[in-house]
């Protein structure tokens, strides 16, 4: 069953069309990894997708509703979490009121039930040490820990992580991995936009390309790793 | 001993002074909106209570717990009809409409209410008063002083003890990203206003009942509180009472010596601060 579809979604800014009639279908519990270089704009499809930009044209379908004129905030409520590629925790707020907020508000969680919540996704993001530290005091795995540790507190049935793996090392990124397959586990939907293509891989069932705004491609990981246009457009080498 | 007791009064004002504060500082602290209106708001709440009073033959203190919610609807209406459509980047339109919003405010209640003074008279306890050791204190200022560290108090545990608090904090860092977290900010800045109302509420009580007022002195209450505001440092509630017990103790002492200098005193001790400890005595880590 279809949880997200993007039909024939369109954005630009200015003359520059970052996103070109973009048609997209993610199934209910599949992990899909999103990838493309640098301007392919992969980040603006996920902003179309949480809200944070309006479409010039197409429509986003999320449970079979159309959101397209949903606003970010309503978004996030009826199931849609998303993690930065930079990290945006609230700086004043300690990792566990990080969560709070988003338990209570995006997730629509009481004060006894989100506080287990919260704690229970705390451990699984391995964020224990550093629940009562204030989130602005974090190194970088932290952050990018409590990045995804946050979303998963807003509850959401679909998950966007962006560039999460970025500038850690290989077994702070392997960590990652599995806490990410993890939350696959438990049934959520995955979208995942990463150049660490080994992390990336290793988690995600299908693979969709973006080059220049447009869907280039979307299908298995062989069958798209492996494809001679992908190797030319998206890693740079003549076949 | 003249000193000893010149000094306490100068605290005890100080009281009054940082629940003036209190509410710029909670408005400033969530929003970065400095509220240029915020001494007429005060002046506004006093003849809301005066009105009450007249006209329901109330004490000022019952008074003002039925100013109170209408304060704060005044507050989040004036927020969310007015305040949220000029909030953004630049910081000058919001600080332009307060202006215009001071001046509509004190002009309308000279149209209302004249230039004449008036009071929020409480009866007998204006003039008691307490005798610690060899000073005497009166109850009212000494009251204002309590109710100041009471409001602090609950605002604090408003800020770190609830969702509501995590929310003001939360928006406070990054309303965009609240945003995505499910926090609404254009309400959360309506209840935060409307609590800066309630506070100003609070301290338009104690101004009225100490000392007459009238529709021009709002400009001057804000410029104490945006001392006291300043001195305590940005966002600190416990530095804004610092703040305003400083101004207090500066004006007393002023007095003592010349009754003239009482006010020039308490800027002259803000300037100072200023000059040694530019962000204020306790500043935020990162602002």
């Amino acid at each position: 069953m279809t949880i997200l579809a993007l039909k024939s979604v369109s954005k630009s800014f200015g003359a520059l069309k970052v996103t070109n009639d973009v048609t997209l279908e993610v199934e209910r519990g599949e992990a899909l990894g999103i990838i493309g270089p640098n301007g392919a704009g992969k980040s603006t499809l996920f902003n179309l997708i949480t809200g944070n930009l309006k479409p010039d044209a197409g429509t986003v379908e999320f449970d079979g509703r159309d959101v397209t004129r949903v606003t970010a905030m309503d978004r996030v409520r009826a199931g849609i979490g998303r993690s930065f590629q930079i990290p945006q925790p609230f700086t004043h707020l300690s990792v566990y009121e990080n969560l709070l907020v988003a338990a209570q508000f995006g997730g629509n969680l009481h004060r006894s039930e989100a506080a287990h919540f919260c704690v229970d996704i705390i451990e699984r993001t391995g964020l224990l040490q550093v629940i009562e530290e204030p989130a602005g005091g974090l190194p970088l795995l932290q952050r990018k820990r409590l990045e995804l540790a946050r979303a998963m507190a807003t509850s959401p049935r679909l998950i966007l992580l962006d560039e999460i793996a970025g500038g850690l090392t290989d077994a702070e990124c392997g960590d990652l991995v599995r806490t990410i397959k993890g939350i696959h586990r438990h049934g959520t939907t995955i979208i995942w936009i990463e150049h660490v293509l080994h992390a990336l891989t290793s988690v995600v069932d299908r693979l969709a390309v973006l080059n220049f705004g447009k869907m280039l491609m979307v299908g298995g990981v062989n069958a798209v790793m492996n494809s001679p246009e992908v190797k030319e457009i998206y890693l740079g080498i003549e076949v | 001993m003249i000193w000893i007791d010149t000094i306490l009064q100068g605290v005890l004002l100080g009281g009054l002074y940082a629940l003036f504060a209190a509410g710029l500082s909670l408005v400033f602290g969530i929003m970065r909106l400095v509220n240029l209106a915020h001494g007429d708001l005060i002046v506004l709440a006093a003849f809301v209570i005066l009105i009450i009073m007249s006209s329901l033959g109330l004490g000022p203190f019952m008074a003002a717990l039925i100013a109170a919610p209408i304060m704060f609807a005044v507050g989040w209406a004036l927020q969310t009809y007015v305040l949220n459509r000029v909030l953004g980047d630049d910081i000058l339109p919001p600080l332009l409409v307060t202006f215009g919003l001071s001046v509509v405010i004190q002009n309308g209640l000279l149209e209302v209410f004249s230039a004449d003074s008036q009071k929020l008279s409480a009866g007998s306890i204006e003039a008691q008063s307490l005798t610690l050791g060899p000073v005497a204190v009166g109850v009212m200022p000494l009251l204002t002083l309590v109710m100041a560290v009471v409001v602090i108090l609950a605002l604090n545990y408003l800020f770190f003890h609830t969702a509501l608090g995590r929310a003001f904090r939360a928006t406070s860092d990054d309303a965009v990203t609240a945003g995505l977290m499910g926090v609404r900010p254009d309400n959360i800045f309506a209840i935060a206003t409307g609590l800066a109302m309630v506070v100003a509420t609070i301290s338009a009580l104690f101004l009225g009942i100490r000392a007459n007022f009238d529709p021009s002195i709002g400009p001057a209450r804000l410029l104490y509180a945006f001392e006291a505001v300043i001195i305590g440092g940005l966002g600190s509630l416990w530095g804004t009472l610092v703040g305003g017990i400083i101004i207090g103790i500066a004006q007393a002492l002023g007095a003592a010596i010349n009754p003239a200098w009482q006010i020039l005193a308490g800027h002259l001790a803000f300037v100072l601060i200023l000059l040694f400890r530019p962000r204020g005595l306790f500043p935020r880590a990162n602002d």
